[in-house]
């Protein structure tokens, strides 16, 4: 399947439905190791989201990617407006004015917004953060010849639960050092659910 | 003559609120504008931050302190929004001894890089003398 823009718009979609369901359990994986509202601020983030998206027309995934990152940078606070901001933006400026992005665009714009990632949050792979999800998913459709929803959203997954064991490096978790062992970071759980929504989209489960 | 101007961004809107008041009976004569809090709650919001730093700006320069963590992304990415050609600096500095020395210097007509040096040499000012 290709990226098109319907297609994009229904990523977005199912990605806001999971946010707005698992908005409480987001909250408290921030509640238990950062400052306790990340759910609150990707719900309120993604509502606006859906709301620029569906009321306008977009001819490319430029334009549509760009309207998702301006609306998270102004609307979404803490870390997460910033670093999903800037991730949408990078990938949005990736995938140019195309109408539609194919298996190599479509990992070459992951590839753009985890750079972005990197550069706004000076994290890396290991630091219990985002990174930990996105790195290994990227590098997943970026080298396999065949990508399947299911192995995608399962990766994903594993690499969020794997988060649970690490001491995080970053931002408010790491001020608790050791006492950050034990829970998943909630960037790396908003992250999976990011990657779920996208393998949900896949047409036969395919990626080609 | 032109004087650097200053931007003070906190998660909290009545921080920098009291902070400007702090300093502007300092040194009344320095721009000091503020990006405090997120859309009326606990925060920091990169358009807000954006709009205080185009609100102050002048051809000698702006200095922005922060508060806490995300305050320190959300002020990178205004300024990436502005562009690389602005004469924007970020002071790693406490805020409030950081913007009192900054304004200070600032007062005196200084350089940009004089007035982040001054905000951030205030780290290490000892407060008490034991």
């Amino acid at each position: 399947m290709k990226l098109t823009i319907e297609r994009a718009k229904q990523w977005m979609r199912k990605y806001n439905e999971q946010i707005q369901e698992q908005k409480t359990y987001l909250t408290e994986l921030d509640q238990a190791i950062g400052d306790g509202d990340h759910g609150l601020n990707m719900a309120r983030g993604f509502e606006e989201v859906i709301k620029k998206i569906e009321s306008t027309n977009y001819t490319s995934l430029d334009a549509l990617f760009k309207d998702v990152a301006m609306t998270l940078i102004s609307k979404v606070g803490g870390a997460s407006g910033p670093l999903y901001g800037t991730a949408f933006l990078r990938f949005a400026t990736s995938l140019k004015s195309e109408k539609e992005a194919d298996r190599t665009n479509l990992a070459e714009g992951l590839n753009a917004a985890l750079e972005g990632i990197k550069v706004r949050g000076k994290a890396h792979a290991g630091d219990k953060t985002m990174i930990d999800v996105w790195e290994p998913v990227v590098n997943y459709v970026r080298t396999e010849s065949v990508i399947t929803g299911r192995k995608l959203a399962q990766l994903a997954k594993e690499k969020m639960e794997e988060t649970k064991d690490m001491e995080a490096k970053m931002g408010r978790a790491s001020y608790l050092g050791k006492r950050s062992i034990g829970y998943i970071d909630p960037g790396a759980a908003s992250s999976y659910l990011l990657f779920a929504s996208l393998a949900d989209c896949f047409e036969k489960g395919e990626l080609q | 003559m032109d004087k650097v101007s200053i931007v003070l961004v906190s998660h909290s809107y009545d921080i920098v609120k009291g902070l400007k008041s702090l300093l502007n009976q300092v040194q009344p004569d320095v721009s000091i504008a503020i990006a405090g809090g997120d859309g009326g709650g606990i925060g920091t919001s990169a358009p807000a931050i954006l709009e205080a730093i185009e609100s102050v700006y002048t051809e000698k320069g702006v200095v922005v302190l922060f508060d806490l963590g995300s305050a320190l992304l959300n002020t990178e990415m205004a300024m990436e929004m502005l562009g690389e050609e602005r004469r924007i600096k970020i002071a790693d500095a406490p805020l409030i001894e950081g913007a009192y020395a900054g304004v200070v210097e600032a007062g005196f007509g200084h350089s940009l890089e004089e007035v982040v040096y001054a905000c951030e040499h205030a780290k290490d000012v000892q407060k008490i003398n034991r």
